[in-house]
């Protein structure tokens, strides 16, 4: 079988494979972005340019550990490009000489000022770059001066500043959206009003880290003060779903989608496809373990194309949009139920008081004699040493069994999702005879009487 | 037989002593608390014999309060850093771990366990204070883990505590029967020493015999009697009383007595037994220097009384086996022991493990040996005990309610290796502590009558 074609061709800028590294720390230099080609990455957008370079803080990094796994999110208070822009631009200027296969588009934010947007477009597309990327979302330090998000979270602002760039760029415009806005359609639509060629989404959440316990500063800390600053990595890669499918099933915004948020695996990343976006851009997986990922992400994407009989990501990009609905579209008469396999139950327990204090006290616990269980166990449950026979999840004597009330299970998943054994815990349909039936359906037929109220389920 | 420094210095007899296995570092701690998946009515918990709230004190490590896990831990168990290196949990609370049924290795709870109890130790943390004073006085035969742990929870309940041991060391075997290596003197001693800051008033060099247990019933408000077993039992072979044959208890105490350099062993070593003590008079043996060291145990393998983690230890440290070996005589050379006769044993019931032994005809045969270790287990010694009204002794037994600690005597309780004819140092903690419960609730019961 012939191997898929992972060639992406997003507003007209060509990249061999979808994997981009977004602009942030990664992207920051010549040295950077030509070691993160050799190692195999599609595209990068440029750290962000603007006229007078920045001066940041130090320190400006801070993460969630989630018990005892590192960063599972990212905060910074890291501004835009700290290099002066004709460095950049020296610096683009070879790198896209040395590597025109690839996608290398350049990001920008200058202050509100349609000369100042004019000649940084001009100045950029000098250097031969493929596409020009407008930063409307830095949450922090540039939105105080009226840049990033200030004109990201205003639609008239991002129109406007659209059109100026529009007006003299020869490349494609992508338009990078800020999360910290209530509707991030509205702010997309206004990016294809004022004729962006894409959008890409998302950037980073507003955030506080922390707070150190001892010390009482924030963090991360700058001489015992902080300030918010921009959150990311696999924490908000939910939020960014959420935004990109919004984009991508947005009947008036007819645009590509280049997704971003929280991509570690490729599995996030056919996510990020499937919901919408042609491309996909990395940054915090990048920072935490260096540009080798992209081989786990271009073979994981491989491989699954193949299983699935996909021959080019435009097979497949936005496959499940359409699925993506209002809740009024559910069907109300659909019914799950938890079942637990008992050869697989590791007996921790966890279902069940999931179930019985945070849910819908479903789940029956039962002790049984070790004896009696070990009569019916794998034999690897039972150790021998010493004369003693010790049986995993016994304990004094008993084994407690899990087994799910169905007549009283609302199929929430909460049991399935707690449970630390994979497949022990799934969800079966049950077939309750009803016909399909939304809440819209339901709302219709209350109103017109052809439908009875839905008695509230019985609780303990 | 030779001191063990004019074979090795003493700094590889101290590696061959320092802890095993070693103490977690404070990120390993938290790695490790982190495969806890955090059970409901936990495995762990059930098993341990001290209803240690294992997940909670896991938790509490994993959340960075290894202060209050401490807590958690000694709230149940004071010798709870001890528990944490001897305790066989193969068989207790990591024998029934679930991460196990997952295909994992357990959750390593002892090691865990000693982490906070280390980091409490280290912050100069105590947890508990002594109760108001009830003017009651309860007297303890034993300074060992049952008779400590009774003390101590009977000072938390604000009754006066005096300890009567005939030993000159306090702890018990605790301090001087656990191999060196799982508890190092200096550390068992410092769990008396949190004993004794609560009040404890600990009397060494205090046997107690049956005239003497009378006064204390006498002058006392309650007796808790936790003497544990005695001398190691006999071979009842020839030989048994030449130089060069040794008792378990004795080769075990002067690593925990004298200085590593000191104690005596020999260039060959035949430990006889085929339990827990015989693994750790041999791995001691090896540790100190013997060139060859060889368990003889009269049955098989799949008899065998030891912890497969204990048989595991024994591989480790090249020791040997011989399996089925009946020992008959100690070989005597020059008025020494130079060797033990076995012959062969055989079930007498093809197949079966436990029952009765034939020896099988023209087997026998010789282990040469400069040093002769008894391993057979600890005879009982508290027979003395019937003659106190309403106490028995059942095959070596203090016969006692299990829910109270109570004997047949009146204001008499008793816990530990006496009761049980030899379990582990949890156990016997469980026993003070289930017998302070009774003794306190007695003397309040007392005071409001
Ligand atoms: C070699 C060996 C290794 C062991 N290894 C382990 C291990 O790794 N893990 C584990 O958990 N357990 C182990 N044990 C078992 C553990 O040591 C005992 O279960 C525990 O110490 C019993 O505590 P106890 O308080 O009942 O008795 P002991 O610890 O035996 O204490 C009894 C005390 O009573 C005193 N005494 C006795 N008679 C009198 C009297 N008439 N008057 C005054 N004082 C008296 C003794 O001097 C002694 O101090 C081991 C035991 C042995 C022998
Ligand atoms: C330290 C840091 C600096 C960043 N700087 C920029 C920037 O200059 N311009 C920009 O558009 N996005 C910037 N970002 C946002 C990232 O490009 C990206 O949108 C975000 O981190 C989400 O992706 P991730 O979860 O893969 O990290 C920055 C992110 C980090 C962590
Ligand atoms: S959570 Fe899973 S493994 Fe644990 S008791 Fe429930 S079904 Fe068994
Ligand atoms: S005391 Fe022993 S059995 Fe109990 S939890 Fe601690 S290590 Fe395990
Ligand atoms: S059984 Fe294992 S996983 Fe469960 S609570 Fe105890 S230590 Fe944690």
């Amino acid at each position: 079988m012939s191997r898929p074609d992972l060639t992406t061709t997003f507003c007209g800028i060509r990249s061999p494979n979808p994997f981009w590294l977004a602009s942030a720390p990664p992207t920051n230099s010549e040295y950077q972005v030509r070691r993160a080609f050799e190692a195999g990455w599609g595209g990068a957008v440029w750290k962000t340019l603007t006229h007078e370079p920045i001066v940041n803080v130090s320190s400006r990094y801070g993460a969630v550990d989630y018990d005892g796994r590192k960063v599972m999110g990212l905060n910074n208070i890291e501004l835009i490009t700290d290099r002066p822009l004709d460095v950049n631009l020296r610096e683009i200027e070879r790198v896209k000489r040395d590597f025109p296969d690839r996608a290398l588009v350049v990001s920008l934010m200058v202050e509100t000022n349609r000369d100042a947007w004019h000649d940084i477009v001009r100045q950029v597309e000098a250097t031969g770059a493929d596409g020009l990327e407008l930063n409307f979302g830095c949450p922090h330090g540039m939105s105080e001066r009226g840049m990033g998000s200030a004109v990201g979270q205003v639609p008239d602002y991002t129109t406007m500043i659209v059109e100026w760039v529009k007006e003299v760029a020869t490349t494609p415009v992508l338009v990078k959206l800020t999360p910290n806005v209530t509707d991030v359609t509205a702010i997309g639509r206004a990016a294809a009003k004022g004729g962006a060629d894409a959008v890409s989404l998302i950037n980073t959440v507003n955030s506080i880290m922390g707070v150190d316990l001892d010390r009482l500063t924030p963090k991360p800390d700058v001489a015992g003060l902080g300030s918010h600053g921009g959150y990311c990595g696999p924490a908000v890669k939910p939020i960014a779903l959420h935004m990109v499918s919004a984009i991508a099933g947005d009947p008036e915004i007819d645009l590509p989608v280049s997704g971003i948020g929280g991509v570690q695996a490729w599995q996030d990343a056919v996510e990020f496809m499937l919901l919408g976006a042609s491309t996909v851009q990395v940054c915090t997986a990048v920072m935490h373990y260096g540009f080798r990922i992209v081989e786990h992400l271009v073979e994981g994407l491989e491989r699954w194309m193949t299983e699935h009989g996909f021959m080019t990501t435009a097979d497949f990009v936005g496959a499940s949009v359409p699925r993506i609905k209002t809740w009024g579209d559910l069907d109300l008469n659909h019914a799950v139920v938890a079942r637990i396999d008992q050869s697989t139950c590791i007996h921790c327990g966890l279902c069940y008081i999931a179930c019985e204090d945070g849910c819908h006290q479903s789940i029956e616990k039962t002790p049984i004699a070790e004896a009696d269980y070990t009569a019916g166990a794998a034999p690897d449950r039972v150790l021998r040493s010493g004369g003693h026979a010790i049986v995993t999840g016994g304990g004094d004597g008993i084994v407690n069994r899990y087994t799910i009330r169905e007549s009283t299970c609302v199929g929430c998943n909460m049991c399935s999702l707690v449970c630390p054994v994979d497949g022990c815990i799934t969800m079966h349909p049950v077939d309750n005879g009803k016909p399909p039936m939304t809440w819209n359906d339901y709302q219709a037929g209350l109103a017109d009487g052809t439908i009875e109220p839905i008695e509230p389920p019985e609780h303990a | 037989m030779h001191r063990a420094g004019d074979r090795l210095n003493s700094a590889t007899l101290a590696k061959n002593f320092a802890d095993d296995p070693p103490a977690l570092g404070d990120r390993d701690a938290v790695i490790e608390a982190a495969r806890c998946v955090f059970c409901y009515d936990a495995p762990c918990t059930r098993a341990c014999p001290t209803d240690i709230d294992v997940p909670k004190f896991i938790r509490q490590i994993l959340h960075d309060d290894a202060l209050g896990a401490a807590r958690t831990i000694l709230d149940e168990n004071v010798f709870g850093g001890s528990c944490a290196r001897a305790c066989p949990t193969e068989v207790l609370c990591e024998g029934v771990c679930v991460d196990r049924a997952r295909g994992k290795a357990p959750v390593e709870i002892g090691r865990l366990q000693r982490y906070a109890c280390d980091v409490a130790d280290a912050a100069g943390v105590a947890f508990h204070e002594a109760g108001a004073d009830t003017g009651r006085r309860v007297a303890i035969v034993g300074a060992g883990p049952a008779g400590l742990t009774c003390a101590y929870e009977c000072r938390k309940r604000g009754h006066a505590a005096t300890v009567f041991d005939a030993s000159d060391v306090a702890g018990g075997l605790n301090t001087v029967g656990i191999a060196a290596y799982k508890i190092s003197t200096a550390f068992a001693l410092t769990e008396v020493a949190r004993v004794e800051r609560l009040g404890v008033d600990v009397r060494l060099g205090h046997a107690i015999d049956t005239d003497g247990l009378r006064d204390l019933l006498h002058d006392f408000d309650a007796v808790f009697v936790g003497v544990g077993l005695g001398r190691t039992r006999d071979l009842d072979i020839d030989g048994e009383s030449l130089p060069g044959v040794v008792e378990a208890l004795d080769f075990v105490r002067q690593t925990h007595t004298g200085p590593l350099a000191d104690c005596t062993v020999g260039r060959r070593v035949v430990v006889i037994g085929g339990g827990n003590t015989a693994v750790d008079v041999a791995t001691a043996a090896a540790r100190l220097g013997a060139e060859e060291v060889t368990i003889a145990y009269r049955r098989g393998e799949a008899a065998m009384p030891a912890f497969r983690h204990e048989y595991e230890r024994t591989q480790k440290d090249g020791i040997r086996w011989q399996w089925f070996a009946r020992p008959t005589a100690i070989v005597e050379r020059d008025g020494r022991a130079a060797g033990v006769a076995f012959v062969r044993t055989t079930p007498a019931e093809p197949g079966s493990r436990g029952g009765a032994l034939a020896d099988v005809p023209d087997s026998a045969f010789t282990l040469d040996a400069d040093l002769v270790v008894k391993a057979l287990g600890q005879a009982p010694h508290a027979d003395w005990l019937t003659a106190i009204d309403g106490v028995a002794v059942d095959r070596g037994r203090v016969v006692v309610d299990p829910a109270t600690g109570r004997t047949g005597a009146k204001k008499l309780w008793a816990g530990g290796d006496c009761i049980t004819r030899g379990a582990e140092v949890v156990d016997a903690v469980q026993q003070g502590k289930i017998a302070a419960r009774d003794i306190d609730r007695v003397l309040r019961e007392e005071a409001t009558r």
